[in-house]
């Protein structure tokens, strides 16, 4: 007998009765509630409405709620709308939602402009405390390091070892690939547009200097910020999520020493070595397609190349990988550190990580290259 | 729901077994949960009983048995009835598993949002009215569940669980991380809600005083199988090495006064 729900009306002398019937549960909500609005209009009609439920097959909380409200916009003045035949099985419940109060608090405003205001004062004073974020979990690095250097003993190295075969070893293929085909593309480039005007040759010389000086660094360490800083930022997110990072400090250990120097230094041993092979890799790539499509054979190619490159181009692109990829780190640490409670935060943070760290190492490049040029190198 | 319905058996598991690698978690397990009662599920730690519960949900694959919930075989059913057994039953997992980036609010709306198309008002009064039976103010409907207490997550957690009012629930260890007063009230809140609604419930507990108060039927779960099922009573008097210790132990003559 549990059947579609219905709602009817009969007229009783000067009053009105409603008689609910079927099955009034969450599965015909949509039909309910339209039935219940449009019973809503009679309040005021007829002196005395009641509401008949005896012959309501099934009840949950949505019929329950929806017959409660019935009868609350049905009640005016002192004449109280009342339910009758309510079977003894279902009268808990429908006690229990006529303790609701029926004022749900109201969502959050529209969007206006002083509130868009606030939010873009909001954002660049944020600015503000992502720089002093920055230079004090750069000074808390600092300092931790000299304890270690003080006492040995708090070093973790094999904590060491394991970020730095995350982060360097497996990171090898990857890097060694993209700038090989980044060398072969440089070099296709080069020759294609140089040939008009003969000077094919001088592409050794383009190669040499944009990838030892510029591309292998900073190519790789925008590659290093996306594959290791999203993956700092997030697992010490997910660790300060879960409380592990208070449980650590509370055994009197410091996270910044046992989580962040073997990370930070992991990232600065490994960004060195990985821009170098980046180097050779696109060098090398750029060789074979100067033979196979510029005609420059190997032995003429190195002999260019030992003319054009002085070891200064090789060691200005090396001096910047280990402050790059510091940058890197302490981006990726103060990011993992203001994850909050959410998985939403944890997203918005490993974006917040990666976008950072790559716009700060263009930025240092850039000082780098006024730098160097200014001594000269 | 109706009392005549109330001694058909509501999930039918027969002989279940589940196996991780090498280690056989269930082995040949059987066991019936009728309408309208609260099982309670005992068993040492790590016996499996979180297993069984997540096998009969369908979180975890099992090698051999069948399951019916409804009366329906959950692995011979069609993807449309399974959605709609699973529409019939709500979840209290152990560490309430409410969606982090999502207020209470939505927390509680989101099934009944997905399955009904209902206005936005009668969602609020049905949120309102859920966070009341399970004794919750209005007032935390746009906390975030980082901002709430243990005892508060799970609680909006059960008012979750309860949203699409559900004819099973299962809760896996709900009583786990509460004072023992906030426990005390959680099991009455659990009573009243079943006589309410009319619920069938599945409790996974290590809480003696949930067995004592809660619970009209105790099933225990040992070498992968149930080693005894039946009342307060029956548990009591059985001479299983195991089941003396944990109804007999300290803490079950504390409890029993």
């Amino acid at each position: 007998m549990s059947g579609d729900p219905t709602l009817e009306r009969i007229a009783q002398g000067n009053g009105l009765a409603l008689f609910a019937a079927g099955s009034w549960t969450a599965r015909f909500a949509p039909d309910l509630e339209r039935m219940v609005s449009d019973a809503e209009k009679l309040a005021g009609s007829r002196p005395n409405i009641f509401i008949d439920v005896s012959r309501v097959s099934k009840l949950d909380t949505f019929g329950a709620w929806l017959i409660e409200r019935l009868r609350r916009s049905l009640t005016q003045g002192n004449v109280e709308a009342k339910i009758a035949g309510l079977s003894a099985n279902y009268s808990s419940l429908v006690d229990e939602v006529r303790r609701v109060k029926g004022t749900p608090v109201v969502e959050t405003g529209a969007v206006t402009i002083t509130g868009m205001l606030d939010q873009i004062g909001r954002t660049m004073a944020g600015i503000g405390g992502t720089m002093v974020g920055l230079i004090d979990m750069l000074g808390a690095v600092l300092a931790a390091s000299g304890r270690v250097l003080i006492h040995p003993r708090g070093f973790r190295l094999t904590s060491t070892v394991h970020h730095l075969e995350q982060v360097c070893w497996r990171a090898v293929p990857i890097v060694v690939l993209i700038t090989f085909l980044i060398g072969c593309i440089i070099s296709q480039q080069g020759i294609f547009h140089f040939r008009k005007f003969g000077a094919d040759i001088f592409v050794v010389d383009m190669l040499g200097v944009l990838v030892l000086r510029e591309i292998g660094v900073l190519l790789v360490a925008i590659m290093v910020a996306g594959r290791s800083g999203s993956a700092y930022t997030a697992e010490l997110g997910s660790m300060k999520m879960r409380e592990e990072i208070d449980a650590l400090r509370t055994m009197g250990f410091d996270p910044i020493e046992v989580l962040i120097l073997p990370r930070m230094l992991a990232l600065i041993i490994a960004l060195p070595i990985l821009a170098f092979l980046g180097a050779m890799a696109a060098l090398y790539g750029g060789g074979l397609v100067a033979w196979l499509y510029g005609g420059v054979d190997p032995e003429a190619f190195l002999l260019r190349l030992r003319d054009a490159i002085s070891i200064d181009h090789f060691t200005v692109g090396i001096i910047k990988a280990p402050v790059m990829a510091a940058v890197i780190g302490i981006v990726a640490c103060v990011e993992g550190l203001a994850v909050q409670g959410s998985a939403e935060s944890l997203g918005q943070h490993t974006t917040a990580s990666v976008v950072k760290g790559i716009f700060f190492v263009i930025v240092m490049d850039g000082v780098f290259a006024i730098f160097f040029a200014s001594i000269g190198m | 729901m109706m009392p005549q319905a109330a001694t058909d058996a509501i999930i039918r598991v027969r002989d279940i077994t589940v196996q991780f690698g090498a280690t056989r978690v269930l082995d040949g397990l059987n066991l019936d949960v009728k309408g309208g009662e609260i099982l309670g599920f005992v068993g040492p730690s790590g016996a499996g009983k979180s297993v069984l519960t997540r096998t009969i949900i369908g979180l975890v694959p099992k090698i051999a048995g069948r399951i019916e919930v409804f009366g329906i075989d959950l692995d011979a059913a069609s993807a449309a009835a399974r959605r709609a057994v699973e529409r019939r039953w709500g979840i209290l997992f152990q560490q309430g598993a409410l969606f982090s980036s999502l207020t209470v609010r939505q927390n509680i709306q989101f099934p009944v949002r997905e399955y009904l198309k209902v206005s936005q008002r009668l969602l609020d009064e049905i949120m309102v009215a859920k966070l009341g039976m399970v004794g919750l103010r209005p007032e935390v409907a746009d906390r975030f569940p980082s901002e709430l207490s243990g005892g508060m997550i799970k609680r909006v957690a059960l008012a979750r669980a309860l949203a699409l009012d559900p004819e099973l629930v299962f809760l896996d260890e709900p009583t786990s991380g509460l004072d023992p007063i906030g426990a005390g009230d959680f099991d009455e809140l659990v009573r009243t809600l079943q006589r309410t609604l009319g619920l069938t419930v599945f409790m996974v507990t290590h809480d003696l005083d949930s067995l004592y108060t809660a619970c009209d039927r105790i099933a225990v779960l040992g070498n992968g199988k149930i080693i005894a099922a039946g009342s307060m009573a029956d548990m009591q008097a059985s001479q299983h090495p195991w089941l003396r210790q944990y109804f007999h132990g300290k803490r079950a003559r504390a409890v029993m006064g």
